[in-house]
């Protein structure tokens, strides 16, 4: 019998509090391309993390050309020709192109260990040749774009002859013709007999190149299936696990009149231009277009972290003119960073100080503050958005993303503001939390505070919000109603100006 | 009947054992024999220095019975509170997960500003021969402006130019020191070490506190208290501590949370420097002279006693009790090793090694979470 490429056998992995695997069996054929779908948190990202040793598998085995494999590490599953090439790329920008490539095994000169710089440069040529990559050995890696170090690190997988090449969200910061063309490269490698894991949100292009599609939710495989045997409600289907109405809360806010206007705003380095939106009282207004049109620019840029080069900001009718985060929260904005992780959490300290870090004041008595009225407050709000934590001594990184969230929206609702920012404000929640992270925004809104959603999520755009800017290329380039909104409406607005 | 007894005793205390510590027990003999091991392991490494210490002083008291005599505690607790001042100081920028290794020149530059300014006005050497007895308040205030204005320089380039405070550090200990050079050069003093300190000053820093079986208990040790206190309170219980605690914890989310980084950054190093100030004040009184090589390397015991009291490089995380515990536990070691008489030499060595030792287990916790 023919053995599979890569046979992932009964994976299981707890952490603490949570089983992430429960049992994932997963099949991996040579020559194709296997999609690998789920919601944040389903599961993907561990299971994959198992497989290049980033954590250890609780249970289970690996099997590469039927031969049982355990990788120390990602070096090691490279070595023998499973490679990954991350969403976030890891690699030495100061480094040029070819050293990045070659880095560990560099050419020699005779046995020396003195590199070949003009061997490592042909090597790099012909590699690039064969997959139709223009791009400069010697640059440095630092100084190219996103979409070409993707391709570096492609380039890289196949230098080591990987037969495995795991690819996470590739297109995520790719224009159309970047990504039609990492297509091309993908298309070649499945002929030559490569198996790629292809683990994507975007449904039109895995329905288009990828042969299997296998969906996960909660940590388990819920099924596997031919691509062209379904489509796109098929798979959110699977994904969410019941229909789409459920996922969201009631909506019980109603918009008033205008409380936020900003005009012609423009940034110093560029990134903004020409800016114009208005929020209302009680409105949760979305903010919907692809990594890098600038929408989280736009919250820094209203919260004071860039400089302006021009445009107002108009808050309740006055003018304000805001340089740090500081005097944002002063005039009533708080700000959900979009990564919880380096703008977000203090994660060494415990709860009471990443709750109440923000009203520091509010604790005062004299020149001290009242470490019993901190706790109090702290344990108000454990309780009032059900933090699971046990207790608010507990450093916040012991606690799960959703929890985590909640305390820093428990941290800005504490400041009492007029106008929440929220950029990604459920990335890597599970399900059940974001559902209560969506009623927290709406009762928010309700009682007459104004809240502005950037997602990558359509769905929560269109589950939560009441009306929709879309952003591309530094500029608004559309607004709709969430009524008249579609996927394809957004899509092309989206796609303006990129 | 007497051992009966003792049994007995034993026997209620454990019965009144806390419930806590008995459910810790039932805990561990829950455990499989694996886990008990890796516990056990674990707990011996993570008090591994408070072992190492407790060892040693059974040691030494064992081979130098006189260590554990009243004379020598009170050296021991004397010489701890002399150089708590300047640990308290770094602590607070190693919070920053930054460090500042200007502090020994700076307690240096404070030191002979104060012994310059305090010469008794009969002292033949005098640096300022016409300068009359100041107010000893004067010379305080003057020396702690002093020390925070060096500190406002090194908190001004690390905050402003995002600087590593090591490199910022490393340049103004240069300009210290070549200020000190300069200083001991005014009028007729040619670089000598300055001494001749007047009665009243020495009286303040060194005089009786109190006495215990007829040993001397100096007045610094008050001060040393008193700072300690404060010091514990501006951690702990106020806007600025907390604000120490998250920039180091993270500078990002800190700034986007409404902390005045660049502010917070500034005064953690000029309280600092004030602190190398107090440090200076009272070196140069117990000492009883000062020279342009007083508060050499002081900045590496500080930072040692730091880092074995726990707080971490990482940033963000530190106690004041444990740099408290930090300066006494090396205190107890250089006094103990010298009085078994080891080796002069020796001694760095076995700092080094200690110093190392403590930042392993430290780092321990930070290693290895899969």
């Amino acid at each position: 019998m023919k053995h599979p490429l890569l046979f992932l056998e009964n994976i299981s992995k707890s952490f603490p509090g949570v089983k992430a695997l429960k049992g994932v069996s997963f099949t991996l054929e040579a020559g194709s391309i296997h999609a690998l779908m789920g919601e944040n948190g389903a599961g993907k990202s561990t299971l994959m993390k198992c497989l290049f040793g980033v954590y250890e598998k609780d249970e289970g085995k690996i099997f590469l050309c039927g031969k049982e494999v355990d990788f120390k590490n990602s070096k090691a599953a490279l070595e023998n020709g499973v490679a990954m090439v991350h969403q976030e790329l890891n690699q030495a920008q100061d480094l040029t192109v070819m050293d990045n490539i070659w880095l560990g095994r560099f050419p020699r000169i005779g046995g020396l260990p003195i590199v070949s710089h003009k061997e490592m440069y042909r090597k790099t040529r012909e590699l690039f040749e064969k997959l139709g990559i223009s791009i400069d050995p010697r640059a440095r890696v630092g100084s190219l774009p996103v979409s070409k170090r993707q391709l570096i690190e492609i380039a890289k997988a196949v230098s080591y002859e990987a037969k495995v090449i795991v690819l996470d969200e590739p297109t995520s910061s790719l224009t159309e013709r970047e990504a039609e063309k990492l297509f091309k490269i993908t298309d070649m490698l499945k002929k030559e007999g490569c198996g790629i894991i292809y683990i994507s949100h975007k449904m039109e292009e895995i329905l288009r190149i990828c042969d299997t599609v296998t969906v996960m939710r909660d940590g388990e495989i819920i099924d596997t299936l031919r691509a062209k045997d379904i489509d796109t409600d098929e798979i959110i289907r699977l994904m969410v696990g019941r229909t789409l109405t459920e996922r969201y809360p009631q909506k019980l806010n109603t918009p008033g009149e205008v409380m936020l206007e900003i005009k012609n705003l423009s940034d110093r380095s560029e990134r903004l231009k020409d800016i114009n939106i208005n929020l209302k009282k009680g409105e949760i207004l979305g903010i919907a277009g692809l990594d890098g049109a600038g929408r989280s620019e736009l919250f820094e840029a209203i919260f004071g972290l860039r400089k302006l080069n021009s445009g107002k900001i108009i808050l309740d009718g006055k003018e304000l003119s805001v340089t740090s985060p500081k005097e944002a929260i002063k005039e009533g904005f708080a700000y959900l960073t979009e990564e919880r992780r380096k703008s977000g959490i203090f994660s060494i300290l415990p709860l009471v100080e990443n709750t109440t870090i923000s009203s520091l004041k509010d604790y005062r008595y004299g020149p001290l503050l009242s470490s019993r009225k901190m706790v109090r407050t702290t344990r108000e709000y454990i309780e009032k958005m059900k933090v699971k934590t046990p207790s608010e001594k507990t450093k916040i990184l012991a606690l799960s993303g959703g929890n985590q969230q909640k305390v820093i929206l428990s941290r800005w609702l504490l400041t009492d503001p007029k106008v929440l920012l929220l950029d990604e404000p459920t990335r890597g929640i599970d399900v059940g939390a974001k559902y209560e992270i969506y009623k927290l925004i709406i009762s928010l809104a309700q009682n007459g505070r104004g809240v502005i959603v950037v997602s990558s999520e359509m769905g929560e755009l269109f589950g939560i919000c009441d009306r929709l800017y879309v952003m591309s290329g530094g500029r608004i380039s559309g607004e709709l109603s969430v009524k008249e909104a579609t996927q394809e409406k957004i899509m092309a607005m989206a796609s303006r100006f990129v | 009947m007497n051992m009966k007894n003792y049994f007995n005793n034993i026997n209620n205390k454990i019965k009144s054992i806390p419930s806590s510590v008995k459910g810790s027990i039932e805990n561990f003999k829950n455990k499989t024999p694996d886990e008990k091991i890796s516990y056990i392991s674990n707990a011996l490494l993570n008090n591994a220095m408070y072992i190492i210490i407790f060892i040693a002083v059974i040691t030494i008291a064992i081979i130098e019975p006189s260590f554990l005599s009243v004379a020598s505690i009170v050296n021991i607790i004397s010489l701890t509170a002399a150089k708590l001042p300047i640990a308290l100081g770094i602590g607070g920028a190693i919070v920053l997960s930054g460090t500042d290794i200007s502090a020994g020149r700076a307690v240096g530059l404070t030191a002979v500003i104060t012994a310059s300014l305090l010469q008794s006005t009969d002292y033949m050497n005098k640096m300022f021969p016409n300068l009359p007895t100041l107010p000893i308040i004067v010379v305080i205030l003057a020396v702690i402006a002093t020390g925070a204005l060096i500190g406002a320089v090194n908190g001004f380039f690390v905050a402003k130019f995002r600087l590593h405070p090591f490199i910022v550090t490393l340049s103004t200990q240069l300009v210290i020191f070549g200020a000190i050079l300069l200083y001991l050069q005014i009028g007729s003093n040619g670089g000598q070490t300055l001494s001749g300190l007047d009665d009243s000053y020495i009286n303040f820093i060194s005089g009786t506190l109190f006495r215990i079986n007829g040993i001397s208990v100096p007045k610094y040790v008050l001060y040393s208290v008193i700072i300690t206190i404060i010091m514990w309170f501006v951690w702990n219980k106020t806007i600025f501590g907390k604000n120490m605690f998250a920039v180091g914890s993270n500078e990002d989310a800190a700034r986007v949370s409404g902390v005045n980084v660049f502010k917070t950054i500034v005064l953690v190093f000029m309280l600092a420097g004030a602190l190398y100030g107090i440090t200076g004040f009272i070196e140069s009184a117990r000492i009883g002279s000062s020279a342009s090589y007083t508060g050499l390397n002081y900045e590496s015991d500080a930072i040692a006693a730091c880092v074995i009291g726990g707080v971490s490089f990482v940033g963000g995380t530190g106690k004041i009790g444990g740099i408290v515990i930090g300066v006494l536990l090396l205190q107890i070691i250089f006094v103990g090793l010298n009085f078994i008489s080891i080796d002069q030499n020796m001694l760095y060595i076995i700092k080094g090694a200690i110093i190392l030792l403590a930042c392993s287990i430290d780092m321990r916790k930070y290693l290895a979470r899969r």
